[in-house]
């Protein structure tokens, strides 16, 4: 894929729960091989971005788009085979199934047995922990190993674009770092990331360009070095004064 | 020597096998009552099975099979019931055509059985298609009301199903050779949906619909066709049970079967076919011993009376006490493999090779 080449591409979204206004109007866009980051604070609507994308909340106005095609309001395993695939908040790995039944399962979508083969191999040189680990049941795994399982499993879908929901929650420093090693990592094997944090300085830290979503809107936007020297971000986010 | 799948293939049948030349042993030699016993209890194992792919397996609460097996019971009823018996039986008000004009040999009876059941997998698309796409416990409400239903209807629509009164003297087809294989292949069948990856699936939508929504797994679609694979199985279910008592009624498939069954894999454990299968044939076997708590006795000059309902009674307290203390039913999920009993075969010859 080109540089540059725009392959996701939200305008004016508003997605509503009830009389919730939750999204009120936002636009972003996500190039080709970058990581994007969206931050903001709790209840700003960064998951609802995420499932409105994957179709798993329908917006009452706006577009979504990738590569050519409209998929807004798209059924959700419909936009999966697309590519767009989503490492869920807070995990969600299916506890009482087998690490491999979980990592089979990320791959649903997908027929060709070799393929998989091969990249299951693929995530075992990334995550060597759960190659020990096939057969232990999903729930039994630690909450570090959880969320490796968790991205581990949305990369069994071949993802042309992998969205993931605060993949740092809960985890201790060091597992933070590792998490975020990986996240470079697969964006240099040429994954392209939208990435959603709490934890905005690791995120902009790594990524190419970020977002800034304040109760249901954007409120900044720019390179990830840039929001990170800047004072509005440092101070609402870094907790700097 | 071999790969795994044909030496567990080859454990199979050996299994089907012994099941057959147990089958023939039993024809001969059992007495009519205990193959009664075995006969409904391999029609237990069935519906059970079937009850738990989408109870168990997929983690949907349907309260519909006795609905779906009085479906196939009915169906089977009019497909193999002679003509001349026909008129017999419907003397408050002749049964309406093409039933009254034709009815199958006893050559086609698979295919009666077939029919029954692929009708009460239309009645589950009918009552799944709706209820399915939300989430939530409609689909146990739906289905409840769908069961009542169909008793309605039987007890009325008395052109056809005779009403009240029901159907008497339909040949009594159903033998050992068919309950067995029924539930053999049903277990077989149901077995391997579970270990493919459509099967995975399911569990996946047990487990937690978001992630599996995630996974890009169609929840409708798997949904709605667990449902009806169920309520095939449930429909064969209840025509091989028409046949084996020989007559059918609206009291025959009313919720205290769906109740029974519910009973059995949730003893069993949800979600595991050995646990399903085991439990249905104790339940059948149960069900008979209590019967005897139920028929009066005579010690001496003492004559108890028997306690009708007792059996409901005293099952409904096993179960009470089961999940209380046995929270996840005697196999929670685990299930019994070839693996498993390769293994223990393995330990028994070295134990044996030990002591020679
Ligand atoms: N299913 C729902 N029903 C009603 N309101 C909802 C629902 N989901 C989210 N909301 C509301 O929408 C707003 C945005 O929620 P969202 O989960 O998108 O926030 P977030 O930015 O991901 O927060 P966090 O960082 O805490 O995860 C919140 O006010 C939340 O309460
Ligand atoms: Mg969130």
């Amino acid at each position: 894929m080109k540089e540059n080449t725009t392959i996701l591409r939200v305008e004016n979204l508003h997605v509503f729960y009830g009389g919730i206004h939750a999204l009120k109007g936002i636009s972003l866009e996500v190039q080709a091989g970058k990581i994007v980051a969206l931050i903001g604070a709790n209840g700003a609507g960064k998951s609802t971005a995420l499932r409105t994308i994957s179709g798993l909340v329908r917006p009452r106005e706006g577009m979504v788009r990738f590569l050519d095609q409209d998929i807004t309001g798209e059924a959700s395993h419909r936009v999966v085979e697309l590519g767009v695939v989503m490492v869920p908040e807070g995990r969600k790995i299916f506890p009482n199934l087998t690490v491999m039944e979980n990592l089979f399962l990320g791959g649903y979508t997908r027929r060709d047995l070799e393929g998989i083969k091969k990249d299951l191999e693929w995530i075992f040189t990334l995550f060597p922990r759960l190659q020990e680990r096939t057969w232990q049941k999903g729930g039994t795994l630690s909450g570090g190993e959880q969320q490796m399982l968790a991205v581990a499993r949305a990369l069994m879908s071949r993802p042309r674009l992998l969205m993931m929901d605060e993949p740092s929650l809960g985890l201790a420093p060091l597992l933070v770092r590792e998490i975020f090693h990986i996240i470079e990592a697969l964006n240099q094997q040429g994954v392209t990331i939208l990435l959603i944090e709490q934890n905005a300085k690791a995120a902009l830290e790594v990524a190419h360009y970020g977002y800034v979503l304040e109760t249901g809107k954007i409120a900044l936007q720019g390179e990830g070095k840039q929001l990170l020297s800047d004072e509005r971000v440092r101070k609402a986010y870094l907790g700097e004064d | 020597m071999f790969t795994r799948e044909t030496r567990e293939l080859l454990f199979t049948f050996v299994l089907f096998v012994l099941l057959m030349v147990g089958v023939w042993l039993a024809q001969r030699y059992l007495n009519a009552y205990l193959v009664r016993i075995f006969n409904t209890a391999c029609i237990y194992v069935i519906a059970a099975v079937a009850y738990n792919l989408v109870n168990g397996i997929t983690g949907q609460f349907s309260l519909g099979p006795n609905g779906f097996m009085a479906i196939g019971g009915y169906t089977v009823a009019l497909l193999m019931l002679p003509v001349v018996q026909k008129q017999e039986v419907y003397f408050l008000q002749p049964l309406i055509w093409p039933f009254n004009s034709f009815s199958f040999p006893p050559a086609l009876f698979i295919f009666a059985l077939l029919l029954g059941g692929l009708l009460a997998a239309g009645g589950a698309i009918l009552i799944g298609f709706p209820t399915l796409r939300l989430r939530g416990d409609y689909l146990a409400i739906a289905t409840f009301g769908f069961g009542e239903i169909i008793i309605v209807l039987a007890n009325n629509l008395i052109p056809l199903t005779n009403g009240a009164l029901g159907i008497k003297g339909i040949p009594e087809y159903t033998n050992l050779w068919w309950t067995v294989n029924w539930a053999f292949w049903t277990v077989f069948l149901v077995k391997n949906l579970v270990n493919s990856s459509f099967g995975r699936a399911l569990k996946a939508i047990r487990e937690d619909e978001v992630a599996a929504e995630a996974m890009g797994i169609n929840l409708f679609r798997h949904k709605l066709l667990a449902f009806a694979l169920s309520a095939f199985f449930a429909g064969v279910a209840g025509g091989l049970f028409v046949t084996l008592i020989s007559t059918i009624s609206p009291t025959l498939f009313t919720f205290s079967m769906t109740f029974n069954l519910l009973i059995i894999i949730v003893l069993g454990g949800l979600g595991s076919i050995t646990g399903s299968t085991i439990t249905a044939v104790l339940f059948a076997f149960l069900q008979e011993l209590l019967r005897e708590v139920e028929a009066p006795h005579v010690i001496g000059s003492w004559t108890f009376p028997g306690i009708p309902g007792m059996r409901m009674v005293v099952f409904s307290a096993i179960l009470v006490i089961l999940m209380i203390f046995y929270r996840r039913g005697l196999f929670g999920r685990q299930e019994l493999s070839w693996q498993h009993v390769s293994r223990i075969l393995w330990w028994g010859k070295r134990a044996h090779g030990g002591q020679s």
